[in-house]
């Protein structure tokens, strides 16, 4: 008989291997949206693809989808017939993490002979062929190599007609395929470790203990749900859409071992890359209620099962293969602030004003493929294709003011611009915090960002715009006023469109303004010292310290 | 090592700064004296004047008998962490004014709604922003606006600005302009840090933040050495002072005043070099150094007598030890990782029914339950008191009285009557869990380096390091573990073994494949020199080495890793040379090399040192021992009582031999000899621990 005490040491354990699993990828990724970004999530399966622990290290969206991945790859290939040294791919949107740029890897784990588990990762790589990221597809099969779950390493050896083919499909083969190993060392990292501790705790199977995790977690997580006024509760919010703007809906339903978000009233599939497969949905729903609920409960298969989605068909939050969803994550990232919206009934202490939510992210591209072959009388940019990643701000909290400028729920970071610039043939003129824009309130939202962005020596490129929240504004909670909209422009003035592929000529900018968070609480209450200090620091503007604040500087 | 050519029976002393106590270590003719005062944080001179004084009456000494005095603080850091440090503003490039600010624009913990993020140093409105632009290859794309410089003089006398950082975007590459604006603010009477000088490298967020940091310490660190150096003259000491840098080396006051975020972490940079010297001396090429004090434990991995080294650290962290949670610094540091688990870190059962322990730190007050100070939470402490793991009448040299009581009803109520246990099942849990804490610590610290952690000696000291060391060791896969004498002020005698040195790190991007060999070797003979003006104020004559570091990467990935240069000037055909032992490097780490990428270089780095030579630790002198003693122990993971013999430390003899379990006391610590362990006492009184593993 093995004690709580016991379990609760391996435990620990078993989430230090799934971490030195994440490290080992982010330390051998070659993607700048891995190694510098951490747009990626590593975990642990049991050989009946239930997710035992997963890497604090790694980003939302791909947690819950990750986790219902693992159970396709062993419809695939059963784990009777896998072997030591195997590792299995696929960045198929429907049975991974919802686009073709996140790849995902399962490895399985042998002990003694024999297979005692599966570790998975999910990472979102640079370029993966077609159209490029970015919303102008319309259908997946303009968006890129479309890999199905195969074996890329057979008992250690490389798969080399995989490799081959993967090379001759994208712009940035030596990258891709240095992504491909480093998933696959990451995998080996964990099992390695897995091994010593089964070793060590003198474990001949991982059953045991995966009772116990599941059991403590649902106990825990139904624990938090009953703390929980139940009912149902409603909220909606808007997306700018790509042809047309886009309507979510939710009706949350606080139950007593359970939630469920029904979407239902939500709008329907866009032609274009925006469309969100129901396994994102279901990530970042279940993430915008964990946050709230029981944000201190380990993410396994059992502690996030008693969040539920309910997406009607035909919907835009439920897109059939083979919808194009490259930017999926436009929509998505806007899941937790409709949650949110519903739990703000509930518990209000708890929840957050809505914020810029959508990353910034441009994916810019230059060279031949956009200007042309260069003439004597016209040079242009050598070819590059590079993402950075930008955020506005995040939402006012109960009793703190958003963060300015930071990612949320998104768990990624930005990229220096000297590493950009030493990358890719652009200047990056401005990259700071937009003064005025965060949403007034007792508490007040962050502060969103402006980015000034040309071609060296002024040389055209274009950029594949996937922003959201132009038309519509995060709004705050309680009398707190929205943030900032975003704009996207050209520095000599006219406005651009906030998706699709767009040039910046030779001689303009591009400029992004992105939205800042809403406020919470009516600002005629904010704290008189804090509306003096961002005065002083130029965040908000006298005028609006005196209209909106009713403080009088003098 | 350089301060060994100094006469031997010349003495040599050391000071410690700490939050709480000034450690003092003095070496004369192979004897050592240790000695603690309280740090008197408004003028730190005071408390060392003090403890020097009591330390040379000790020793039987005059102040002018000591030839060199070492010297490490905590004083940078804590101004950092408490916020003490000057009004310090940044000029910056225009259109970058909030670097400092946005960070990496991340939350370093992804589920915490209400997350603090730390904030600058500098507030917005002292980021002052003038027109400028230099490009990624270091050409000028718009002059500096000297005009809008000098108009930014009035605002800082305005704001009372007593220190100036400057950093511009790729001022790694170019840094004329840097230059030239802290020179007109210089001529404005203004102290001045330029990123470029302080850490020139690319990374705009840390290198800006390492310059204002450097800055913000500056005019503290500046008043603090002048006014010690006038003491000790005073006092009638005139030997030379040198400072212990985060890196591991010693150097000047004169260089220190001009980069005094180089001394963050001299504290436990010293205890590293402590357990380092003792590697050597004993041979050992395969070493981890556990260093568990009140707050935290520290881990770091010494191969080949020499300690990991890092290029990055974060100072302040606010987000309970959390990556990410604090300020960047881009500086020559040991690398070693600090977790939140220490003799105060309390326990509580967490929403899963799992024990946790720490980060929270019951502190020196109120301290653990059993200080009997109004304590209420168990702590590690409590836990080693229940188990019978400490002698109660020993604790911190007999000068404190132990609540045994109070330390079980902290744990009945926090741990035992959540799990339904009793307090030495729970006792057992918090030190099972807390020791299971820090071998996870030093197993990812391991991964994250491309270390094994098998197989190593561990060098344990601290208050708790000894009283943990042979669980931890258990868990790790150690079977061989040091205890040396002195522990308790193992940073001070680490201070006496740092070798005079001095690192210098620039970016200069190369690709392996076109590899600009003139460009190179220009740079490397620049920063060799750069680093050996530096060396030179305080070596001695002793003879020094330079040793070149390439950090290279395949191209198109972010993170490098070191290779080891030849110590000639770079030739032609040495390309291919350095690609395989990049290759070499690399598979160390990750299995197998990726193929088909070329190499890239990021940066250079030249650490130039006096030779570290093998250091004999002096043996400390023994007494009789006194009647037989024995003390009832509860083993944490059985849960079995015995009677575990006690024997006292200065009462064992070189070549003594004693098989576990068995607790050997001492006035700091106690070490505990686990049941499959055998202890015995060295030649220079190290307690020797090792145990029989299954092959």
């Amino acid at each position: 008989m093995i004690s709580a005490l016991a379990y609760g040491i391996m435990w620990n354990r078993l989430i230090a291997v799934v971490e030195e699993q994440a490290q080992t990828m982010i330390r051998t990724a070659f993607s700048t949206t891995v190694r510098e970004s951490g747009d990626l999530s590593a975990g642990i399966f049991d050989l009946d693809g239930r997710m035992l622990a997963q890497a604090v290290t790694g980003t939302p969206g791909h947690v819950n989808s990750m986790m219902e991945s693992v159970g396709h790859f062993l419809k695939r290939f059963p784990a009777a017939t896998m072997k030591a040294g195997d590792h299995y791919i696929t960045n198929d949107p429907w049975l991974g993490t919802g686009h073709l740029h996140d790849l995902t890897v399962v490895s399985p784990a042998f002990h003694n002979g024999h297979i005692v588990g599966l570790f998975a990762n999910t990472a979102h790589v640079i370029d993966i062929g077609g159209l490029g990221m970015g919303p102008e597809a319309r259908s997946v099969f303009e968006e890129g190599m479309y890999i199905p779950i195969v074996k890329c390493f057979s008992e250690g050896v490389a798969n080399e007609t995989f490799f081959d083919i993967l090379r001759a499909g994208t712009r940035l083969p030596v990258e891709l395929e240095g992504d491909v190993y480093s998933l696959c060392a990451c995998n080996d990292a964990g099992i390695r470790r897995l091994v010593e501790m089964m070793d060590e705790f003198q474990m001949s199977g991982l059953e045991d203990l995966a009772t116990h995790i599941f059991d403590a977690s649902r106990r825990a997580t139904i624990a938090a749900i009953a703390a929980l006024p139940p009912g149902t509760y409603r909220a909606d919010i808007g997306s700018d859409g790509y042809e047309a703007p886009v309507h979510l809906e939710a009706a949350l339903t606080v139950g007593s071992d359970s939630i469920t978000v029904d979407f239902q009233g939500t709008s329907g599939l866009s032609t274009r890359g925006i469309n969100v497969p129901a396994a994102y949905t279901r990530a970042y729903t279940a993430f915008g209620i964990k946050v709230v609920v029981a944000p201190d409960i380990p993410n396994n298969t059992a502690s996030l099962e008693p969040f539920r989605c309910i997406i009607p068909e035909g919907c835009i939050l439920n897109a059939p293969r083979p919808y194009a969803v490259a930017v999926r994550h436009v929509i998505g990232h806007l899941l937790p602030d409709l949650v949110m919206g519903c739990l703000h009934q509930a518990v209000p202490e708890r929840v957050t004003a809505e914020g810029a939510s959508c990353l910034w992210n441009p994916p810019l591209r230059g060279g031949g493929s956009v200007s042309g072959q260069a003439t004597a009388n016209r040079p242009v940019l050598p070819d590059f294709e590079i993402i950075t990643f930008n955020s506005g701000g995040t939402g006012a909290r109960p009793t703190s003011d958003g963060l300015d400028a930071t990612a949320f729920p998104s768990g990624v970071r930005t990229m220096p611009v000297e590493a950009t610039e030493a990358t890719a043939p652009i200047v990056i003129w401005r990259k700071e915090l937009r003064p005025g824009s965060g949403g007034a309130g007792r508490t007040r939202g962050g502060l969103g960002q402006i980015m000034e962005i040309a071609g060296r020596d002024d040389l055209e490129f274009a950029c594949n715009a996937i922003f959201d929240r132009v038309a519509n504004a995060p709004r705050g909670r309680e009398g707190g006023l929205k943030g900032a909209a975003g704009h996207v422009m050209l520095k000599s003035g006219p406005a651009l469109k906030p998706k699709g592929f767009q040039i910046i000529p030779d001689g303009d900018r591009l400029v992004l303004q992105m939205p800042g968070g809403g406020g919470m609480g009516d600002p005629l209450t904010r704290d008189r010292a804090l509306v003096a200090r961002d005065l002083r620091d130029g965040l908000i503007s006298a005028d609006e310290a005196r209209d909106v604040y009713g403080y009088d500087a003098a | 090592m350089g301060l060994d050519y100094r006469p031997m029976t010349s003495a040599r002393l050391a000071v410690d700064i700490g939050g709480t106590f000034t450690d003092l270590a003095l070496e004369r003719d192979g004897r050592r004296f240790t000695a603690k005062t309280l740090t008197t944080s408004d003028a730190p001179e005071k408390g060392v004047l003090t403890g020097v004084a009591a330390i040379l009456a000790d020793a039987g000494l005059a102040p002018g008998d000591v030839s060199i005095l070492v010297h490490g603080t905590t004083l940078a850091t804590n101004a950092v962490i408490e916020r003490k440090g000057a009004v310090t503003a940044l000029i910056t490039t225009a259109g970058f004014r909030d670097v400092l600010a946005m960070g990496n624009e991340s939350r370093y913990d992804q589920y915490d709604l209400q997350i603090r993020l730390p904030e600058p140093l500098v507030p917005r409105h002292l980021r002052l922003p003038v027109p400028e632009r230099v490009d990624a290859n270091g050409r000028v794309l718009l002059p500096l606006d000297e005009e809008a410089v000098r108009a930014l003089i009035p605002t800082l006398h305005e704001h009372k600005v007593t220190s100036v950082a400057v950093g511009f975007l790729h001022s790694f590459t170019n840094g004329a302009h840097e230059r030239r604006a802290g020179a007109i603010l210089e001529a404005a009477g203004f102290p001045v840090t330029l990123s470029s000088d302080v850490s020139p490298e690319m990374r705009e967020w840390e290198r800006f933040s390492t310059a204002v940091a450097n800055a913000y310490v500056q005019p503290l660190m500046q008043g603090y050495l002048r006014r010690l150096q006038t003491g000790l003259s005073a006092m009638g000491m005139d030997a030379p002072v040198f400072l212990m840098l985060s890196g591991g080396g010693l150097t000047t006051v004169d260089t220190a005043c001009r980069f005094p975020i180089r001394l963050v972490e001299s504290g436990p940079a010293g205890g590293a070099i402590f357990s380092a010297a003792i590697a050597r001396a004993a041979g050992l090429n395969r070493v981890l150094s556990f260093d568990m004090g009140g707050t935290t434990a520290k881990i770091c991995l010494i191969d080949d007598g020499a300690p990991q080294t890092a290029r990055t650290f974060e100072v302040a962290r606010i987000g309970r030890f959390k990556k990410g949670s604090g300020l960047p610094l881009r500086i020559p540091v040991i690398e070693m990782v600090e977790i939140g688990a220490g003799g105060g870190s309390l326990a509580h059962v967490d929403a899963l029914g799992r024990i946790a322990v720490g980060p929270e730190s019951a502190g020196a007050m109120p301290g653990p339950a059993c200080y009997g100070r109004g304590g209420k939470e168990p702590a590690v402490t409590d836990a080693n008191l229940v188990l019978g793991r400490y002698d109660p009448a020993r604790f911190a040299g007999g000068t404190m009285a132990l609540d045994a009581d109070a330390s079980r009803a902290a744990l009945d109520h926090a741990v035992g009557s959540k799990m339904g246990i009793d307090a030495g099942s729970a006792a057992g849990g918090v030190i099972e869990m807390v020791d299971e804490t820090m071998a996870n610590a030093a197993r990812i610290h391991a991964i994250e380096s491309g270390k094994a952690f098998a197989d190593r000696t561990v060098i344990a000291f601290g208050g708790g390091g000894p009283v943990h060391a042979c669980r931890v060791a258990e868990k790790i896969g150690a079977s061989r573990i040091m205890i040396p004498p002195g522990a308790g002020v193992g940073s001070a005698i680490g201070f006496l073994r740092a070798p005079v040195g001095y690192e210098v790190v620039r970016s200069l991007y190369q690709r392996l494949g076109k590899f600009d060999v003139a460009a190179v070797n220009e740079l490397l003979e620049d920063m060799t020199r750069e680093a050996m003006t530096v060396v030179d104020a305080g070596r001695f004559g002793a003879p020094v080495r330079a040793v070149r570091t390439a950090f290279m990467r395949y191209v198109g990935q972010g993170h490098e890793i070191p290779v080891r240069l030849s110590d000639r000037a770079i030739e032609a055909g040495d390309a291919s040379g350095i690609r395989a032992s990049f290759d070499a490097e690399y598979s160390r780490f990750y299995d197998r090399p990726v193929p088909g990428s070329d190499v890239e270089v990021m940066s250079f780095a030249v650490a130039v040192a006096t030779e570290t030579l093998v250091h004999d630790e002096p043996a400390p002198p023994t007494i009789a021992a006194g009647p037989a003693r024995t003390q009832a122990v509860q083993d944490p993971v059985t849960g079995e009582i015995a009677d575990w013999p006690v024997h006292d430390r200065n009462t064992m003899p070189a070549g003594t031999t004693l098989a576990g379990p068995a607790i050997i006391a001492e006035d700091e610590t106690s070490t505990l000899v686990g049941a499959l362990w055998t202890a015995s006492i060295d030649d220079h009184g190290i307690i020797i621990l090792s145990r029989e593993t299954a092959a």
